[in-house]
């Protein structure tokens, strides 16, 4: 029975999957990541005017509001929900990786801070910091070959 | 008489009853269509407790006690208690048992667990291992989350065919003793798997056990849809139940007219926040021993067939590249009349 939705089931089941909205979200993803990259450039704007950084110093003070606002909303149990709705627009930005950290560290603080928080923390963002050192790492030595003959 | 009927199915001759059963459900289930049934409702998910486990060891143990407290039975009554959950090493159901002093059988069917129980109690019944025996199960939202996904509060889009697993704790006594809830039979279902990986995708993964388990319930019994007031499967969810429909049409069984699935039913349909519906322990649990019993018990269901439907699913052998091996088990449930009962 060649017909049955049990021969190719896994393509056959398709069918009946509800349609995933891909242009409905990538909208969205698009438009919250902006914001939230708007929202960056607000404050690098915020702390040059206000303080003593430069262009290239000013991305740290930037990056730390945002970390500390993403795990505030993740700790209220708001940041869930906005990444239900946005998907990659508030996965991508260093808002995201600090909600994969905060989450983690809530989600395992009923076992301890040694053996919960501290071990579980960086479960998820874990696979990130070890092929961003990894990758860093490589570019870096194509550079310096790059540069030796150049 | 023989007990097995056909190849998969136990015929409960001797007459098993439903004695007493109880419920106790999270907020969500709680404000759903049905959650005015249940017996006892929390209002918040950590059920007063410190840690998601706790709160799922409260829920077991709540829908046993209130069970027991329905029929003013004490532990010493009871010679058997089957329990099982969804977290490793079934702690919830292990813990909730070093609490309660009856002999213990802890049973891991996943989802499937709450009629792998009463199957299982209704068999010890019939064959006098056991006068009273109890069936409970219970699962949490947050603790299936953080075992088989990720953590509660992480920002990871789910899909649509993502499923909620229920939080609640359902329990059921079994006895000889004459009730207008009568068990009847029970099929065993065997492990089917077609190859589906994706963890938010369990109601597709799980709909060929389902239909698997009906149609050799329809074959040992030499029944048809139409013996059936309701048939329901516990959580196949908005995407699993019409691939079953249609797996069960092939077979040439059409259940349109009387199928349903308990994931459908505890939730508000359309509810985006639970996305294709109910699963879990719970799911079936829930709607079977409130809702679905209390029809039967006043004569509005003749007779039901329940099927738990459970996703066998291991985090470790899916990120080995596994497929999720699912699983069902029936359970048929028959009004006892009074005249019948005289008898």
């Amino acid at each position: 029975m060649t017909n049955s939705i049990k021969h190719n089931y896994k393509d056959k089941v398709k069918d009946f999957h509800p349609n995933p909205h891909i242009f409905k979200n990538c909208i969205k993803a698009f438009v919250v990541g902006g914001l939230i990259c708007a929202f960056g450039q607000v404050l690098t704007n915020f702390y040059l005017a206000n303080f003593n950084f430069t262009e290239e110093t000013v991305g740290n003070p930037t990056v730390a509001t945002l970390i500390l606002i993403s795990a505030i909303l993740t700790g209220l149990g708001y940041y869930d929900i906005i990444g239900q709705f946005a998907g990659a627009g508030s996965a991508v930005p260093v808002t995201g990786f600090a909600n994969s950290m905060a989450s983690a560290a809530l989600e395992y603080k009923s076992e301890g801070i040694v053996l919960g928080i501290a071990t579980n923390m960086f479960k998820l963002a874990g696979s990130v910091i070890v092929f961003g050192v990894v990758s860093a790492y490589v570019v870096g030595i194509i550079r310096y070959i790059f540069n030796m003959f150049m | 008489m023989n007990n097995l009927l056909g190849k998969q199915t136990w015929s409960f001759n001797k007459g098993v009853y439903i004695l007493s059963r109880a419920t106790a459900s999270g907020p969500k289930e709680g404000s759903g269509p049905i959650g005015s049934l249940f017996d006892k409702v929390y209002d918040e998910l950590h059920c007063g407790q410190n840690s998601w486990e706790l709160a799922e060891r409260a829920l077991l143990s709540d829908s046993i006690n209130l069970c027991l407290e329905k029929v003013n039975k004490n532990y010493n009554d009871i010679d058997l208690l089957l329990a099982g959950d969804l977290i490793n090493q079934i702690v919830s159901a292990n813990y909730a048992a070093r609490q309660i002093n009856i002999p213990f059988l802890g049973i891991f069917g996943a989802c499937s667990t709450s009629m792998e129980g009463l199957a299982i109690a209704s068999a010890l019944v019939e064959s006098s291992y056991a006068n009273y025996a109890i069936a409970a199960t219970c699962s949490h939202n947050s603790t299936a989350e953080r075992q088989f996904r990720y953590p509660t509060e992480y920002g990871g889009q789910k899909p649509e065919t993502a499923t909620t697993t229920v939080t609640g704790g359902g329990a059921v006594l079994v006895s000889k003793e004459q009730t207008k809830i009568k068990v009847t039979h029970a099929t065993i279902g065997k492990v089917q798997d077609l190859g589906i990986t994706d963890p938010f995708d369990m109601g597709s993964a799980m709909a060929p056990a389902a239909a698997d388990t009906i149609r050799q319930h329809f074959i040992d019994t030499n029944r048809k849809p139409e013996d059936y007031d309701l048939i329901v499967t516990g959580d196949l969810s908005a995407v699993g139940k019409p691939i079953c429909e249609k797996l069960l049409l092939e077979d040439g069984f059409d259940v349109s007219n009387v199928y349903n699935d308990c994931g459908l039913i505890i939730y508000k349909q359309g509810d985006s926040e639970v996305f294709a519906g109910g699963s879990g322990c719970a799911c079936s649990a829930l709607v079977t021993y409130s809702h679905l019993l209390n029809e039967l018990e006043s004569g509005n269901y003749k007779r039901i067939l329940v099927v738990a439907t459970g996703a066998l699913l291991n985090p470790t052998m899916i990120q080995q590249k596994e497929s999720i091996p699912c699983i069902a088990h029936a359970v048929a449930f028959e009004y006892e009349s009074e005249r019948k009962r005289m008898k």
